[in-house]
């Protein structure tokens, strides 16, 4: 038994320790040493998985199976886009921007109009949201003394109350310490970051419990599930919801980055940019894991109650509270508190921080008998006003919660709320990546989704309620049928979020961008959606100092600021632009545009931008730039900027010609070495004979008197080598032809197999002398090839006076193959000798690389002969290559083309 | 007693005009027509001087010389390189591992016997 004191006493604590979780966050970053690292700004986005989500998936997942997976594969492929969400961090870094409304108020011309339907919008929305938060409390503490009468507050008090109270101080303390220009709140992200990790760890211990504590683990469950036909349904995938799922992975996508909490958190909050890519892993990571015992909790429900008819979203306490384990089902009601406590926290910081900018300045600033002109220091003021937004924004929930109870319109605020924030979308979307959008455009548009939201569902969930007639969804508004809430202009058969997200999100766009098409931006806009969309491009201050003109005091801006921000704060931001500047201090610094748009940005983060423009026009003596001026400021901004890409351009082109030249350079310095490698073994070829040639006859020229023997070899000699200079000379100078192109080539039709025979029949002699065997395997009548048919003869001659020169003499054997398929005709010479290594059969074709390296007697030849086949082949089209291994004997083999055949 | 001279090419041709050229000095000639068989020699004929080809199977002239001079007992053992390649580069290099002498083919006969004369200090 659960006693009352116990579970206050125990919640009391872990309120607690959040404070003191908070307090450090903020100690340390008062100190300059943040806590807020890449995991602590992943964790804080799962502040996203509130109560609703904490109970509700598992009673989703009782009844609609695996569709309350949707809610979180939506926004993991929306953290996908990391590029949007930059870009939408680094507008709001740049422009000091606070909250969603600010950013969209912001983007179209600093409007409060925008700023004000935004924060209505998103109030309406969300308020609601924050009810459910608190009825999951409330009926978490009713399932834990569910069996106890121990009544331990006063008739007057509930804890609800209490719980919404204790909220309130949490939100005021730490999210109104001062008004910090860029609003962020460490001390409370931690504290989000924290009650992350603690609703994680509860809901998979409870998941544990479940699987293997009560059951036999996942497959004991679902093989249990799967018999029973009711149960199996939950297990399968139902393709006629497709659409359903869809609408909801598009809605939760949208959700992630709008739904005023998770802004606050993922743009606001952010420290880094470099965070998010740790978040873009880390936060789906935990959405999985925070999913993996959905399923098996529902299941588990659902068998081990059968037929007691239990609210299945309180599964999470009832399962071990049915076994008894009161202090697991307490770590549950902790991690369901965590995740109510978090969620209530940071979205009051966001609304009250919309509330206060968007809404209650703009009227204060405006009305005269507050004075507000006058008074000095007007930064308690607004803290005073957030702390009463949170107070207000929390007590409006608890009266929702109060009055709504159990009915319809809170139990689907969820989606609900979901629905209604989306509809920032096109204006949000369209204002970072299309100059062209006007505030006009974006009213419109976000009324006509509001309008529709209203119509379509939230009115719709008051009438499920009983709170107003259901006439307007049954039989249509003044009973005109295409008029029906949940089936407008005829399109029914879609699930009621589904249509609401289709007509509404149509509706906004097409407002959107027909309105914005069809009006035009006024001057304050233009620069605006300047710099926006072209956020990472431009040199900001440049632009934005010749995007004002007029005359402001340095006293005047100063004066407001101190007003706004406190005198200290204020001081210090002073020094620190000071410093960027290069000055020591402010007092010398001229009241230009820089300064002009320094102040307004500093006011922007204290009271949003569209208030701070009017605050600094206020003091300013400003010139109106009419918008045709920047329009022309702003084009020539682009031009410069097209003129630097094009300079860009030309010095890439630049470097890749010189890149290109240095490579013809080298390419030319390596044919240059080649050509000298080629002259220098050329010279010791032809002076190698001639050493011999010149010795000899200087010896017999000296000595007359030789002996006739000697005299007769030495001419011998001199003959040979004589000869061998001639062979030398005439083949390099024909090597030299072909390779220049310019030898003389008869072209005609010729038979290779008479070519074979021929060349076989001249060399017969040698082969004779050499005891050579030479056979031939050639057919009668060959197919013709289009070649010159000496130069094939000489190709021929060559192999085969190649070949009698390796064969071992006496038994060795030269066998010539001619064959042909319906491409090539291809000649085969093989012989019997000592075969040649792999690296030798891709030398020989190289020039004056002779075969044979390691016999002592020098083959005679020049060097030239394979490689001059070779280009002879080649010249024809045809291939001249060797197959061999050592000890193997050799195969050479060309091929050269047949005639395309004529059609 | 006649010096040894120890010939050193792979063209037969070119061995047989230095061998007749060389005995008909006085001296006395032995031949080898690679770089190791040369090594061989140097131990077994002990030679004066060697006419040294720098293009050789096996071992080139460069690979003799350099081996040739790291061998301290031969301190005394002149060495002319003899060959086709006639860079500068080439020669030299001949001369910095330690040729005495570099003759570039074709050579003429009578200037050859006057250097390989002169170094031996004879006539």
């Amino acid at each position: 038994m659960l006693s009352g004191w116990f579970v206050a006493a125990l919640s009391t604590a872990y309120v607690l320790v959040l404070f003191a979780v908070a307090r450090f966050g903020d100690a340390r970053a008062d100190a300059g040493r943040s806590i807020i690292s890449a995991n602590v700004y992943a964790l804080s986005l799962a502040v996203y998985c509130t109560s609703w989500t904490f109970y509700g998936s598992v009673g989703r997942a009782t009844s609609g199976g695996l569709s309350f997976l949707t809610i979180y594969i939506g926004p993991t492929l929306m953290l996908m886009f990391v590029g949007v969400i930059i870009k939408m961090i680094r507008i709001s870094k740049a422009y000091r921007i606070t909250s969603i409304a600010d950013f969209i108020a912001s983007r179209y011309g600093k409007s409060q109009l925008l700023a004000g339907l935004v924060t209505v919008i998103a109030v309406i929305g969300v308020v609601p949201y924050i009810a459910l938060q608190l009825k999951a409390v409330s009926a978490s503490l009713d399932v834990l003394f569910q069996y106890s009468d121990d009544k331990f507050l006063p008739w007057w008090l509930d804890s609800t109350l209490l719980i919404a109270a204790v909220l309130a101080l949490f939100t005021i303390l730490f999210g109104t310490r001062h008004l910090d220009a860029t609003e962020r709140h460490e001390g409370m992200v931690a504290a989000v970051a924290f009650e992350s990790v603690v609703k994680l760890v509860a809901f998979m211990a409870v998941g544990l419990f479940v699987t293997y504590g009560m059951f036999g683990g996942f497959s004991d469950l679902f093989q249990r599930a799967a018999e029973s036909p009711e149960l199996a349904r939950l297990l399968q995938l139902d393709s006629s919801r497709a659409g359903t799922w869809t609408a909801m992975i598009l809605l939760s996508g949208l959700a992630i980055i709008f739904l005023p909490r998770q802004f606050q958190i993922i743009v606001v909050e952010n420290v880094d940019e470099s965070h998010l890519k740790r978040a873009v892993w880390l936060f789906p990571l935990y959405l999985l894991l925070i999913n993996i015992f959905v399923l098996p909790l529902a299941l588990g429900g659902l068998l081990h109650f059968q037929g007691q008819n239990l609210n299945p979203d309180t599964f999470v306490l009832t399962l071990p509270m049915a076994r008894g384990a009161e202090a697991l089902a307490l770590l549950v009601f902790i991690g369901g508190l965590s995740a109510a406590t978090g969620m209530v926290i940071v979205e009051t910081i966001a609304l009250s921080t919309m509330v206060c900018n968007d809404l209650v300045m703009p009227w204060l600033l405006r009305s005269t008998w507050l004075q507000v002109e006058k008074r000095q220091d007007l930064s308690g003021l607004l803290i005073g006003i957030r702390r009463v937004a949170i107070a207000v924004i929390l007590l409006l929930g608890y009266i929702y919660f109060r009055a709504a109870g159990e009915a319809y319109a809170l139990v689907g605020i969820g989606l609900i709320s979901f629905a209604a924030v989306a509809q920032f979308a096109p204006a949000m979307f369209g204002g970072m990546y299309w100059k062209q959008g006007t505030r006009a455009g974006a009213v419109a548009g976000l009324l006509a989704g509001f309008g529709i939201w209203l119509y379509t569902l939230l009115l719709p969930s008051f009438a499920k309620s009983g709170w107003i007639t259901s006439g307007f969804v049954e039989q249509g508004l003044f009973g005109i049928s295409w008029m029906k809430a949940q089936a407008l202009f005829g399109l029914s058969g879609m699930d009621e979020i589904s249509h609401c997200l289709w007509w509404s999100l149509l509706a906004n766009i097409g407002c959107y961008v027909g309105v914005s098409l069809n009006s035009r931006p006024d001057a304050v806009e233009a620069g605006q959606a300047e710099r926006f969309v072209d956020v990472f491009r431009h040199a900001q201050r440049e632009t934005d100092s010749r995007l004002w003109r007029g005359n402001a005091s340095v006293d005047a801006l100063v004066g407001l600021l101190e007003r706004f921000l406190g005198p200290a704060r204020a001081r210090q931001q002073l020094g620190v632009y000071a410093q960027s500047r290069g000055a020591k201090d402010w007092h010398g610094l001229p009241a230009d545009a820089d300064f002009v748009h320094f102040a307004e940005a500093e006011l922007a983060g204290a009271i949003g931008s569209a208030s701070a423009r009017v605050m600094v026009a206020s003091v300013a003596q400003e010139e109106d730039l009419g918008l045709d001026e920047v329009l022309d400021i702003l084009d020539e901004a682009t031009q410069v900027r097209a003129y630097s890409r094009d300079l860009e351009a030309k010095q890439q082109e630049l470097e890749a010609a010189t890149a290109d030249l240095r490579q013809a350079n080298d390419r030319l310095r390596e044919l240059d070495r080649m050509k000298d490698d080629f002259i220098s073994t050329v010279t010791h070829e032809l002076r190698t004979p001639l050493t011999s040639i010149r010795a000899l006859s200087e010896m017999l020229h000296e000595d007359p008197r030789l002996e006739l023997e000697a005299r007769t070899r030495f001419l011998g000699i001199i003959v040979s080598e004589a000869e061998r200079l001639t062979r030398l000379i005439n083949q390099i100078l024909d090597m030299a032809k072909m390779e220049s192109g310019r030898a003389e080539w008869t072209t005609g039709e010729v038979d290779i197999g008479e070519v074979v025979r021929e060349s076989m029949a001249t060399l017969g002699q040698l082969f004779r002398e050499k005891g050579v065997e030479l056979a031939g395997d050639i057919p009668d009548s060959c197919p013709a090839v289009l070649a010159d048919r000496d130069r094939l003869t000489q190709v021929m001659i060559n192999l085969l006076s190649n070949a009698v020169k390796f064969v071992p003499g006496g038994n060795g054997r030269v066998g010539v193959r001619v064959g042909w398929d319906e491409k090539v005709v291809r000649v085969e010479v093989s012989d019997n000798g000592p075969g040649l290594t792999a690296e030798e059969c891709v030398v020989i074709f190289e020039k004056f690389r002779q075969g044979g390296n390691t016999m002592t007697d020098k083959p005679q030849g020049t060097g030239l002969g394979l490689p001059i086949s070779r280009q002879i082949v080649e010249y024809f089209g045809g291939n001249l290559w060797v197959e061999s291994q050592p000890g193997a004997g050799a195969n050479f083999i060309f091929t050269v083309p047949l005639p395309a055949p004529e059609e | 007693m006649a010096h040894k001279i120890l010939i050193v090419d792979d063209e037969p041709n070119i061995v047989i005009s230095l061998e007749f050229l060389m005995k008909k000095e006085g001296f006395e000639v032995a031949v080898a027509t690679d770089g190791e068989e040369a090594l061989a020699k140097v131990a077994s004929f002990n030679p004066d001087l060697i006419l040294l080809d720098v293009m050789m199977p096996k071992k080139s002239g460069f690979e003799v010389c350099e081996a040739l001079r790291g061998d301290p007992s031969r301190a005394g053992l002149l060495i002319v390189m003899l060959t086709a390649k006639g860079r500068d580069t080439e020669v030299a290099k001949g001369l910095a591992i330690g040729a005495d002498a570099y003759v570039t083919k074709p050579f003429s006969t009578k200037d050859l016997v006057v250097k390989v004369k002169s170094m031996l200090g004879v006539g």
